[in-house]
């Protein structure tokens, strides 16, 4: 085993060791800092995924000499430090996006804390994509929760105290029953680690011993996970959560906090129970239900909704649901569609939330549609950004979202039985997505006489746009390999190693 | 029927105390019940947790007399756990108990769908304003 199987482990440290650091210096030394360290950890990620590239299979690394079932693991396939990569580079563009209102909406003498949230935050993300034992996830969904909580409330309006509150009660209670489901199943198998379960979990499938406790266990689980990713019903914290935050905290808790409990349950279900076992429970039919149910509830709240930030948000909701339906199409094609708009909405979200927070600043801060009127046409590229998130977001050929609606659209006709409703849903929906978005499009770039603020563009923020729509609208023209990648990649996911 | 539920008396009571954890924390109206909520609901799962690990008359595994089987001695792992989930359950309790006072120090109540109508009255006025 080279050098670099370290490198997860390290990546994780560092973050730990940046965070108590950064408690301790300014703001400034500190976002410095965590700007650099999701650098290094973006550079690490690379590494390993060369790295277990060239070695062809997965790459199991025992912390502490303790083989298992005893000791912790680290579990390197190709997707894990493939999205740890993607995710450190958006929590660097979106810390980077919104600098100026990072500097405005912080108090000085506590702005280091914030950047101390982002290095927690950090960690966790690594820690769920890589860790190989199902109780240190749960320990990191907990911290995960209490960092998004942190990246919200620093922004010290009443509305925003409230809105974390309410994100706190619904996540507690996921991650409550995700751990009553952990405990079920380790009361039944006896293992915490990922391969043994699976072992343990085949034998009494086989055996049909224990059926109940582990339909339990599987169904809690899944629902608490879900429950905390935002799924419909439980997506009512999401206007206020991701519509009064900052700027950057939107884009981090929307593009990348939601969908690492994705992650972590896809991991769950393809190293855990198998997907034999997860799509014979039937636990599949209610995810996919609900996503349909989320696609269409989600675009019409949005569209009742008359400030911006709220309506992206909303569309939030909708995109959660897109990604379910797809995980509970069929665990091959639905999967990898499920993945790939994981992708497109984690490079989507930040640049609309971004983009629309610096409109907003061109009307006095206000986020209603009704003073964003023509605003665009006073900063073209901020307007010119911000059609290419939401034509993304609509489907519309050339971009991220295009893509990722034609392989969901291919894998639901692929799939029998799975035809109509799924291509129903997606057509409505984006019909939907384009009256919202249409909308909102059609009122920026509508000339009004309204005073307009101009404020010069910070550097930072031409360059974290900048490169999130080049991102976007590459992998668009150019999507076969990131597909091909990810098909590859997943039975890396589900091989146990 | 009986005699199972009679047998798995404390899983039975676990789950009892879980179910009322949970839906105080979903549909209380008052924040300290809800956090009062989230303990019965932690407690519940511990409480389950400690009663699949625990064997009856083993001893705790601290090795006395030089016995090594491990057939005598109870499983420490699931009490691990229990002590970590206990730390978890102790800081979250902690966050939500500061977001309290300060939603209470705002707006002087602690009725959460009170505060939800007076916090989208004040941002309708502000809107109403502009």
């Amino acid at each position: 085993m080279s050098f670099a199987a370290n490198f997860p482990l390290f990546c994780i440290v560092f973050c730990l060791i940046c965070s108590v650091v950064s408690s301790l210096l300014n703001g400034k030394v500190a976002r410095i800092i965590t700007l650099l360290l999701s650098i290094v950890v973006m550079i690490m990620s690379i590494f390993v995924m060369l790295m277990v590239h060239l070695n062809g299979e997965p790459i199991t690394y025992i912390m502490g000499h303790f083989p298992h079932p005893w000791g912790n693991e680290i579990r390197m396939g190709l997707l894990e430090p493939f999205f740890a990569s993607i995710f450190s580079l958006i929590l660097f563009l979106s810390l980077l996006g919104g600098e100026r209102h990072l500097s405005s909406d912080l108090d000085v003498k506590k702005s280091q804390f914030y950047y101390v949230m982002t290095d927690l935050i950090l960690s966790s993300f690594l820690v769920l994509l890589y860790t190989n034992d199902i109780f240190t996830g749960y320990v990191f969904i907990e911290i995960c929760t209490l960092t998004s909580c942190g990246l919200l409330m620093i922004r010290q309006v009443g509305r925003t105290t409230l809105a974390s509150i309410r994100y706190m009660i619904f996540s507690l209670i996921g991650s409550g029953l995700f751990l009553m489901g952990v405990i079920v199943l380790y009361g039944i198998t006896g293992h915490l680690l990922f391969p043994n379960l699976h072992e343990a979990i085949a034998k009494l499938n086989v055996s049909g011993e224990y059926k109940i406790p582990l339909l339990t266990s599987i169904s809690l689980i899944t629902v608490g996970l879900s429950i905390k990713s935002g799924l419909f019903p439980f997506h009512f914290w999401m206007p206020d959560t991701y519509g009064y935050a900052t700027p950057s905290s939107s884009g981090i808790l929307s593009g990348l906090v939601s969908k690492v409990y994705i992650l972590y349950l896809l991991k769950i279900i393809f190293n855990v129970f198998g997907t034999n076992v997860f799509y014979n429970s039937g636990i599949q039919h209610i995810l996919f239900w609900f996503g349909v149910c989320a696609m269409i509830i989600g675009s019409i709240d949005a569209l009742k909704e008359n400030n911006i930030n709220r309506m992206l948000a909303n569309s939030s909701a909708a995109q959660i649901g897109y990604i379910y339906m797809s995980i509970g199409i069929s665990p091959t094609l639905g999967v990898v569609a499920a993945i790939y708009h994981i992708v497109t909405h984690a490079f989507t979200k930040p640049l609309l939330f971004i983009t629309s927070s610096r409109l907003c600043d061109a009307a006095n801060g206000s986020k209603i549609f009704h003073d964003l009127q023509g605003k665009a046409r006073k900063y073209p590229l901020t307007g010119a950004l911000f059609t290419i998130g939401a034509f993304s977001m609509i489907g519309i050929p050339l971009t991220m979202g295009f893509i990722s609606k034609y392989i969901i659209a291919t894998s639901a006709i692929n799939t029998e039985g799975m035809i109509v409703i799924p291509l129903i849903a997606l057509a409505l929906s984006t019909i939907l997505n384009t009256i919202y978005f249409g909308r909102t499009l059609i009122r920026i770039y509508t000339p009004s006489d309204s005073e307009t603020c101009m404020i010069k563009p910070k550097v930072s923020y031409l360059v974290s746009t900048i490169v999130l729509a080049l991102i976007n609208i590459l992998t668009g023209i150019f999507s076969t390999p990131l597909i091909s990648i990810i098909q590859q990649r997943l039975e890396f996911f589900g091989k146990v190693g | 029927m009986l005699q199972s539920l009679w047998n798995n008396r404390v899983m039975v009571v676990a789950v009892i105390l879980f179910a009322v954890g949970f839906t105080t924390l979903l549909l209380h109206r008052n924040l300290i019940k809800k956090i009062i909520g989230l303990n019965i609901m932690d407690t519940a799962a511990y409480l389950l947790l400690t009663s699949i690990g625990y064997i009856d008359k083993n001893k705790a595994p601290i090795i006395v007399d030089g016995v090594t089987d491990p057939s005598v001695y109870v499983n420490p792992l699931p009490a691990g756990l229990v002590l970590t989930g206990i730390v978890v359950s102790v800081s979250v309790t902690a966050v939500l108990l500061a977001l309290t006072i300060r939603l209470y120090q705002r707006y002087h109540t602690l009725d959460l769908d009170e505060i939800y109508m007076i916090a989208r009255n004040e941002t309708e006025k502000k809107e109403d304003k502009k």
